[in-house]
């Protein structure tokens, strides 16, 4: 069982995961190569080929860095340094994790109650439901450094202006799958609430809600991932100092690329953690409800 | 009572009128265009009939008609009077406003309840409906920027948008030019075209197939856009880097949706391929990958906001001197805010376009989707 599923699953990944590093190394060495010829024929240094090959793996500020040098980038920069430091990646995803939580805590409650509505009042229905799919055709993202400069000028600073764009991008998953969730109920058990002469209000809490809840995990999983986005886009704006955006935007001023390749790095940590840990909230809403593994 | 429950936005107005009798004049002590007695007479015998016409056993087709000139009378009537007296609104101008508001919102429930007999009814209702809602955004964003007189940087009344778009034709048709027709079209295409292509080739290949699924479905969770300042870096400030980040962008979403969509075709549809003797390529064509259509669109639906962001942002990171998120990210570094919005509500029309477009090849090409043949 364990020796299959490892064939079947494990082997297949690792596969294409090393076929991605082999091609991430040959694009290091190919794309570094131009300029480290030019290094040599200055500096009139001959080398071996294994030698030159060394050397563009090893550049201080390379075109492509080598897999080895952005895993030592991100190792010092998050084991090695305070927590406090300016230089510290923990420091830089603290700063973009609070904004992301603060932005999709608001946008999932945003999204909840624009779906109670929009089930629950016939003409928000009919004339909002066009304008939330409208709302996702303008690109927010685009505007959104706009905001956050916009934002402080009138004072509004700090995490606050981040968290806006962060709640617009995630109320909207959030909205419609709600609303699917709760319109999920069959017309059978919404009658046999009616035959137990429930409230709307009862029935809301009892049958709804709880129909709605798998569409809710499954959409907030984008939303977080979507807020996570929103809040590093807000930050490349030269008004932010810290968060994972500016750590991106100042390794593409001083073409720190390493540094730059391991913010993103960050970043994706962050995104695989805020949607595994949505995922773990989900199974245990699953399990609270009683519904049985598939 | 029952006669009052019959539309409580009526009842409401029609304080908030009363509210407003009591804190005339419209504007404050020191505008410098007072408005006559005659206009705000007007407009409060507008609103006041509306509200009370929302009460009287009417037919709704009716009621919804006066109900909307009654609203949209007054709203235009408020707004035109705040004209050269900006900042100077009192507040039996946001009194009456609030009403006006309500009267249309009174219509829009009216018009929401209608069950509309026929095809082209329906279409019109299915139309004016959210149309009318949109332009009371509009309305209240007019009426409460230039009512209160809300700083020109912080956010500039629609009118002054429309103007500056107007003014402003032949640099907003060069930044489209730049952003849209070289970079999004050509990144689009050509991501959406390789995620198709390498969902196709996973799907031939099982070994590929289960290497590729959990890594495609983890980096389309990741923040892609941050590639953006690399793709600056390799591909040099011109198009290229940003056509570049779209390709990123739009390939996982695709790729993700195709190999989903391929596995979508019923095991009974694939036996019967098989007894017809049909090969790999026929059963691909002829059955999978109509059955993966809706799948396919899905992604091209998210991939037309996502090709327009990535573009936008990735001007962010160095441009030559035209382009929509070029020209974004230096007005708002002069203040020039209207200029700004201009470019968004461009990028929006585009975007919905572009939506749009895609959502009517959907419609034509699977119409036999349950989600598309309606009744």
């Amino acid at each position: 069982m364990t020796t299959d599923s490892l064939k079947t699953r494990a082997l297949p990944v690792l596969t294409v995961v090393a076929a991605i590093i082999a091609a991430w190394y040959l694009a290091a060495v190919l794309m570094n190569a131009p300029f480290q010829r030019d290094l040599d024929r200055r500096g009139d240094v001959t080398s071996t080929t294994m030698e030159f090959i060394g050397k563009t793996l090893s550049q201080p500020k390379p075109i492509v860095p080598a897999p080895h040098q952005v895993v030592v980038n991100v190792f010092e920069n998050t084991f090695l340094r305070k927590v406090t430091s300016n230089r510290s990646l923990v420091y830089h995803s603290w700063v973009t994790l609070s904004s992301t939580l603060a932005g999709f805590g608001m946008g999932t409650v945003l999204g909840i109650l624009i779906a109670v509505g929009i089930v629950h009042v016939k003409a928000l229905d009919r004339s909002l439901m066009p304008w939330i799919i409208a709302s996702q055709t303008v690109p927010i993202l685009a505007i959104a450094p706009m905001v956050v400069v916009v934002l402080s000028a009138i004072n509004v600073s700090g995490l606050i202006p981040k968290a806006l764009i962060s709640t617009y991008l995630s109320f909207f998953p959030v909205a419609v799958g709600m609303v699917k969730g709760l319109r999920s109920p069959e017309l059978m058990h919404l009658d046999l609430m009616r035959t137990y002469s429930a409230s709307p209000w009862q029935t809301f809490w009892k049958l709804r809600m709880p129909a709605a809840m798998p569409f809710l995990f499954t959409s907030m999983k984008v939303a977080v991932a979507a807020s996570l986005v929103g809040a590093i886009v807000a930050e490349l704006p030269t008004g932010a100092v810290a968060g994972i955006g500016s750590k991106l935007l100042a390794g593409s001023y001083y073409s720190q690329t390493i540094d730059m390749w391991a913010a993103l790095i960050a970043g994706s940590v962050l995104a695989a953690l805020l949607v595994t840990i949505v995922g773990i909230g989900s199974r245990l809403v699953d399990r609270r409800m009683g519904v049985k593994p598939a | 009572m029952s006669y009052l429950l019959r539309s409580w936005q009526g009842a409401v107005a029609l304080l908030l009128c009363l509210l407003a009798l009591t804190q005339l004049p419209l504007l404050g002590p020191e505008a410098p265009l007072p408005v006559g007695s005659g206009a705000t007479s007007v407009i409060l015998l507008l609103i006041a009939g509306g509200a009370l016409a929302s009460f009287l056993p009417i037919p709704s087709a009716a009621l919804a008609a006066i109900l909307f000139v009654a609203a949209h009378g007054a709203a235009w009537l408020l707004i035109g009077s705040v004209d050269g007296n900006e900042g100077h609104a009192g507040s039996a101008f946001f009194l009456l406003v609030a009403a006006s508001w309500l009267l249309g919102w009174r219509c829009i429930t009216v018009l929401a309840d209608i069950e509309p007999n026929g095809r082209a009814a329906e279409t019109v209702l299915r139309l004016l409906i959210p149309a009318i809602f949109g332009a009371w955004i509009l309305i209240l964003w007019e009426a409460g920027t230039r009512g209160a007189g809300v700083p020109f940087i912080l956010l500039p009344p629609p009118s002054a948008i429309g103007e500056r778009i107007g003014n402003s034709l032949p640099i907003l048709a060069a930044d489209v030019r730049q952003t849209i027709f070289k970079a999004v079209l050509f990144g689009y295409v050509v991501g959406c075209a390789a995620g198709f292509a390498v969902a196709i080739l996973a799907d031939r290949v099982t070994f590929l197939r289960r290497g590729v699924l959990p890594i495609a479905n983890l980096m389309s969770a990741l923040p892609i856009i941050g590639v953006a300042p690399i793709m600056v870096m390799w591909f040099g400030f011109d198009w290229q880097s940003k056509a570049a980040v779209v390709i990123v962008m739009t390939f996982f979403p695709m790729l993700v949706n195709t190999i989903a969509g391929l596995g979508a075709a019923g095991a009974m549809e694939r036996d019967l391929m098989r007894s017809y003797a049909s090969d790999y390529w026929q059963t691909l064509v002829k059955l999978r990958l109509p059955a993966a259509m809706p799948f396919v669109f899905n992604a091209l639906k998210i991939n037309s906001t996502l090709a327009l962001i990535g573009a936008i942002v990735a001007e962010f990171f160095g441009t030559p001197i035209v382009g929509m998120g070029f020209r974004i990210s230096t007005e708002i570094g002069r203040m020039n805010v209207d200029m700004v919005w201009a470019e968004i509500a461009v990028a929006a029309v585009i975007g919905s376009v572009f939506y749009g477009v895609v959502a009517l090849a959907e419609r034509a090409t699977t119409f036999w989707h349950p989600s598309n043949r309606g009744g």
